[in-house]
């Protein structure tokens, strides 16, 4: 059987390539729209949720976890829904020349 | 629910390409609003996967907080100014923190209680808790100095980096620590002390470097995420996360770049006192050799000019002042005067923010240039009216060596045939550094509320006059 690779190594291999990709991507957003790209990168940063509902889902847990998991739930909710609203708002009046 | 492991992760692959496709679309304003819906349904599917999965079976709590949360954001989205952008993106920012603290605490927790703690989880779950921590007490300061709850003068005091080093060495020995032997109190402790970095952090900084201080904690609100999903063995937060950091990080070295500084010389520098003045402004102008003008002279100057340029700044958003100009514009523009409005990177308190403050104005884009793009047509340009905007029209940027600004890239304003500057008062600008194109024997300044200023211009274009 041969060795098996340790998980974190495999994180570790996804978090650099993603940095490369951020890298290039975001070099390209025209700076007109910088305001609207922090709004969107902090409605995506809400992707905590996705551990919020992780610690919060899990019925065995005790009562203590799940209140942290339900404030975690809420934060991150607040995030997600205030954050894409926001970008749609600002970018809805970038208008061309009539 | 029960969707397998592989299933879910696939989803999470699908959402991690919609949120990539999301930010490329930023590109351009044209795309723009396509790549927002790519990054909902990114999130859609990504909540979605985590809801069906198998570690996922009481909803309770879930529902609570996710409906609660819709409210509060949606309330927050469709009220706030625009104006007030930034404290929002603060606001925001320091609930991924403290939402990240919370996530890596409850995991840890949760572990303890199942027994299946071990040193790389734990060092894992410092690394979220601290880089959540920092991310929230300072953009809880950071949303302070901008509401102007705080001071925006950088608060600074001999030993304070060593104060900071000394705070920094603690909270990573206490990481290690806890990582090696799981106790709780180390946690808590490590947690309590990288709460106070956060602050240590962001009150030397003062409030002319305010788009940095938010691009930064925009960049720690990636990080945070990242570091979450490393302990919680989730791609998709890695992914995201680092996106989210590398934007970040990238906005901090533009927004430095157009200010010719270092981030350590931000972070360190304490940037920003203000300091008023007690004489009349007129007084104070006449005495140090200033021309001021009346709206009429502007007025004048303008309605027949071929090129009139706008440099807008923080002073025109306080003033509200964007509207008053779009009219402006349009009473020029039916003169048939080209009218151009000229940006700087760090124009404003955050990245891009004059940009949505005339898009709110309705001012298209394309009448909206950025400081490379402008720079050459200062020279062929009849007026510059500069609203609120101070140390990026500068000279003193390029001439005087000696000056703490020398080297910044500036909007060359001071090539145009008149300059007309709209202030309150003599203050200098942000820097405190005092502005040499006052003193330029084109420049003239109009005394009075940016807001007032220009509706009286409007009066005297509508007035017909000459």
């Amino acid at each position: 059987m041969s060795e098996a690779l340790d998980p974190s190594i495999v994180a570790l291999y996804v978090f650099v390539l993603a940095c490369f990709i951020g890298y290039w991507v975001v070099w390209g957003v025209t700076p007109s729209l910088h305001t609207p790209l922090v709004a969107l990168t902090n409605a995506i940063s809400g992707i905590v949720l996705v551990g919020a509902l992780l610690v919060a889902g899990d019925p065995n847990a005790g009562i203590l976890v799940q209140i942290f998991g339900f404030l975690a739930v809420l934060l991150a909710s607040i995030n997600v829904f205030g954050g894409f609203l926001v970008t749609h708002r600002m970018l809805s009046m970038f208008k061309k020349k009539k | 629910m029960d969707l397998s492991v592989n299933h879910q992760a696939l989803a999470y692959l699908v959402s991690a390409i919609l949120f990539i496709l999301g930010l490329k679309g930023l590109t351009h304003p044209a795309t723009a609003r396509r790549g927002n819906v790519y990054g909902m349904l990114g999130m859609l599917i990504a909540v979605s996967a985590t809801l069906m999965s198998r570690e996922v079976q009481s909803y309770g709590f879930i529902i609570a907080g996710v409906a609660a949360g819709a409210v509060i954001g949606g309330i927050l989205a469709v009220r706030i100014q625009m104006t007030a952008m930034p404290q929002l993106v603060a606001a925001l920012h320091s609930f991924v923190g403290m939402a990240a603290v919370l996530v890596g605490i409850g995991t840890f927790l949760h572990h303890r209680s199942l027994d299946l703690l071990n040193p790389v989880l734990m060092g894992e779950i410092s690394a979220g808790v601290v880089i959540g921590a920092i991310t929230f007490t300072g953009s809880v300061i950071a949303f302070g100095k901008l509401q102007g709850l705080l001071s925006g003068a950088p608060v600074k005091f001999t030993g304070q980096h060593l104060l900071n080093a000394l705070i920094g060495l603690a909270t990573i020995a206490l990481a290690v620590h806890f990582a090696m032997t799981g106790n709780l109190l180390s946690l808590v402790a490590m947690t309590l002390l990288a709460l106070l970095i956060g602050v240590t952090l962001i009150i030397p900084i003062g409030g002319a470097d305010m788009p940095v201080i938010i691009s930064m904690l925009n960049s720690y609100s990636g990080w945070a995420a990242a570091a979450t999903g490393f302990t919680l063995h989730n791609n998709l937060l890695i992914i995201v996360g680092a996106l989210v950091g590398c934007s970040g990080a990238i906005l901090s070295y533009i927004m430095c770049k157009a200010m010719n500084r270092s981030i350590l010389n931000v972070v360190f520098g304490g940037f920003g006192s203000e300091s008023g003045g007690g004489e009349s402004a007129g007084a104070q102008a006449a005495e140090r050799g200033v021309k001021s003008a009346s709206v009429e002279d502007a007025v004048y100057w303008m309605e027949d000019a071929g090129k009139v340029i706008i440099v807008p700044g923080y002073g025109m958003a306080v003033a509200q002042a964007q509207h008053a100009l779009k009219e402006l514009m349009e009473l020029l523009q039916a003169r048939d005067v080209e009218v151009k409005f000229a940006i700087h990177p760090v124009a404003g308190r955050m990245p891009g923010h004059m940009n949505v403050l005339l898009a709110e104005a309705d001012i298209p884009y394309d009448n909206v240039l950025e400081m490379d793009e402008i720079n050459p047509e200062f020279p062929g340009t009849d007026v510059v009216l500069v609203v609120g905007a101070n140390d990026v029209v500068n000279p003193a940027a390029k001439e005087d060596s000696s000056s703490p600004i020398y080297g910044m890239p500036i909007l060359e304003a001071g090539r145009a045939r008149q300059v007309y500057f709209l202030k309150r008062s003599m203050r200098p600008g942000y820097s405190g550094v005092d502005n040499l194109l006052f003193y330029q024997e084109n420049t003239s300044l109009v005394f009075g509320d940016a807001k007032d200023t220009i509706e009286g211009m409007n009066a005297a274009l509508k007035g017909g006059g000459h």
